[in-house]
């Protein structure tokens, strides 16, 4: 309870310093003041609130979705980016943008969640014809096959000048975040909750196929479901605001450490978590060269491989 | 009951399993025997429907295994495999509640927290019931697992090799808690044992297998003979009646 608190209270500092910074001045006094600075309120409106809770949504639902991913392949270092799901998804983009040009966000949404579906489903497949199942092979796997999905879509990309525009989806920018072009992530919110249902589910497929089946579970379901949470997951925050690296791995790493692996206890924790990172991210990349912005995906990048590498000293050791 | 008809498993040109017939009796516990390779834990794989069969049938209380829903088959019988290799972090207590999933969907009652209490002290971890897994010995983890599987509380409990790991104590005080499960809840075990003399000293029945087939089985003192371990180990074994158990003296 009092770890709880703790959480909430550094989740809300997070959020109110994440409103109040900005190349324009928005500060409590302009806004409570007895005649309310007009601009100052609709700064807070159309730009501060909706970036705070792209922020909030992205972190949320990209560490749930890197807890589910590790579940499903029992390997602590899978994540939406060392599986191919966003590189996947990104191809997806890339595909509705040149073939269907006029699709709305919506449908060039479900074009990139098909693909991410399609590419985590291959990753998993091939990991089950790869003989030699070193805990640690199995990102360098998904990493290689992402870099294959990659070079498919820098390729078309370049053909078709559409490079930068690729560039927008994996890399995770918060300041381009304005009311009515971020709604769509709230939709990652719902199954953020849809995880939660079925928590135990995704904790006994995290103990095996045996396991699942003896306690009268269906085994490839859960999977389906909860792939298609993450593929859902990736394929939203990659057409809003772009991909997060590293986020989904050393969020519900960090977790498990401290709470482990239950996930009808660890996914609040992992929610939770995961918006402060972002955020404390996206604050560091708007202070450090003020009145200048660094992407958030991008200092998330930084803090999140060096974290990685201490992940996988500590935890890569004991798993083979 | 559990009944086999010409169940066989089959890998490219190899046949593991090779058409076996079985019918195991109701309580108690049998036993299978065999060498190395002889498709015991194949079989007992394909008997509680974790494994695929390549032809055969198998049938719990009537219920054909390939076609009964998972659910309903998760309430007769309870399978535990070797090798139960766990990545995700989960304490002993959070495991083993678990096993209650196939009666509360997720929403454990008392009486369930009851039966994981139960069963965590029935297997002598109560002092451990708050560690994580990965934090435990591979004999304690062992036991945690059969924990699980008896918390279950199905008819059926089938156990691959369960004393894996355990060191004498362990190994003596599980078999000791799994007798006095069959004679006082009226559960049946089936348990794959390396240990002849665990499984002679246990049993109320022997299966032995050799090459994918059932050689013999029967009552201890039927399987406990030196011409029968014999044509199954293909090695020469005395047998003594020490206190009443027939032991198989095979060391030298």
């Amino acid at each position: 309870m009092k770890r709880a608190f703790a959480a909430a209270a550094v989740l809300v500092t997070l959020a109110v310093v994440s409103l109040l910074i900005g190349a324009s001045d928005v500060s409590w006094r302009a806004l409570f003041a007895p005649e309310p600075d007009e601009r100052a309120l609709q700064v807070l409106v159309i730009s501060r609130l909706p970036r705070l809770f792209a922020v909030m949504l992205a972190g949320t639902s990209l560490g749930v979705a890197g807890l589910i991913m590790q579940m499903i392949a029992r390997n602590r270092f899978v994540e939406p980016t060392t599986a191919g799901t966003a590189e996947s998804a990104s191809l997806g983009l890339l595909t509705a943008t040149l073939l269907a040009p006029g699709l709305p966000v919506l449908g060039k949404m479900m074009v990139a969640t098909a693909f991410a579906l399609a590419g985590t489903a291959l990753f998993l497949l091939v990991l089950r014809r790869i003989p030699l199942r070193s805990a640690l092979i199995v990102p360098v796997v998904g990493l290689i096959l992402g870099g294959i999905i990659d070079s498919a879509t820098t390729f078309f990309a370049y053909r078709y000048d559409l490079l930068q525009t690729v560039n927008a989806w994996t890399t995770g920018d918060f300041s381009t975040v304005l009311r009515g072009r971020y709604e769509l992530l709230w939709v990652t919110l719902g199954l953020t909750c849809a995880a939660y249902t079925a928590a135990d589910r995704l904790t006994v497929a995290g103990m095996g196929e045996t396991f699942t089946t003896n306690l009268g579970l269906n085994y490839p379901r859960i999977v389906a479901l909860g792939l298609s949470i993450v593929a859902l997951v990736t394929a939203m925050v990659v057409v809003t605001v772009g991909m997060i690296p590293f986020l989904g791995l050393i969020v519900p790493n960090l977790v498990s450490m401290v709470m482990g692996d239950n996930a009808r206890r660890s996914i609040p924790w992992v929610a939770v978590s995961g918006a402060a990172f972002v955020l404390l991210c996206d604050i560091v990349g708007r202070v450090v060269r003020h009145p200048y912005e660094i992407p958030g995906g991008t200092i998330a990048g930084v803090i999140g491989s060096v974290l990685f590498l201490y992940l996988l000293l500590k935890r890569g050791a004991r798993a083979g | 009951m559990i009944e086999a008809k010409n169940v066989s498993k089959r890998y490219g040109e190899t046949l593991v399993v090779d058409g076996v017939t079985l019918s195991l009796p109701v309580g108690g516990i049998t036993s299978i025997i065999g060498p190395n390779g002889a498709g015991k834990s194949t079989l007992l794989s394909m008997m509680s429907r974790v494994m695929p069969m390549s032809s055969g049938n198998v049938w719990v209380d009537g219920l054909d295994v390939t076609t009964t829903p998972g659910d309903t088959l998760a309430k007769r019988l309870a399978i535990l495999r070797q090798d139960n290799h766990l990545s995700a972090r989960l304490t002993v207590r959070e495991l083993v509640t678990f096993g209650r999933y196939p009666h509360t969907q997720g929403r454990p009652t008392v009486q369930d927290r009851e039966h994981v209490e139960r069963a965590i002290e029935h297997m002598g971890l109560s002092a451990l019931a708050d560690r994580f897994l990965d934090e435990m010995s591979g004999g304690q983890r062992q036991r945690a697992f059969v924990a699980m599987v008896l918390c279950q509380d199905t008819d059926h409990v089938l156990l691959d090799e369960p004393l894996n790991g355990l060191d004498l104590k362990h190994a003596v005080s599980m078999m000791k808690r799994l007798r006095h499960a069959a004679d006082t809840l009226g559960k049946s075990f089936v348990l794959v044992l390396h240990d002849i003399n665990f499984a002679s000293c246990y049993s109320d029945h022997i299966v032995a297998m050799r090459d994918g087939k059932v050689a013999f089985q029967g009552r201890p003192e039927d399987i406990m003979r030196p011409d029968v371990l014999r044509a199954i180990y293909e090695l020469d074994i005395s047998v003594q009646q020490i206190e009443g158990d027939w032991i198989a003296t095979h060391y030298r």
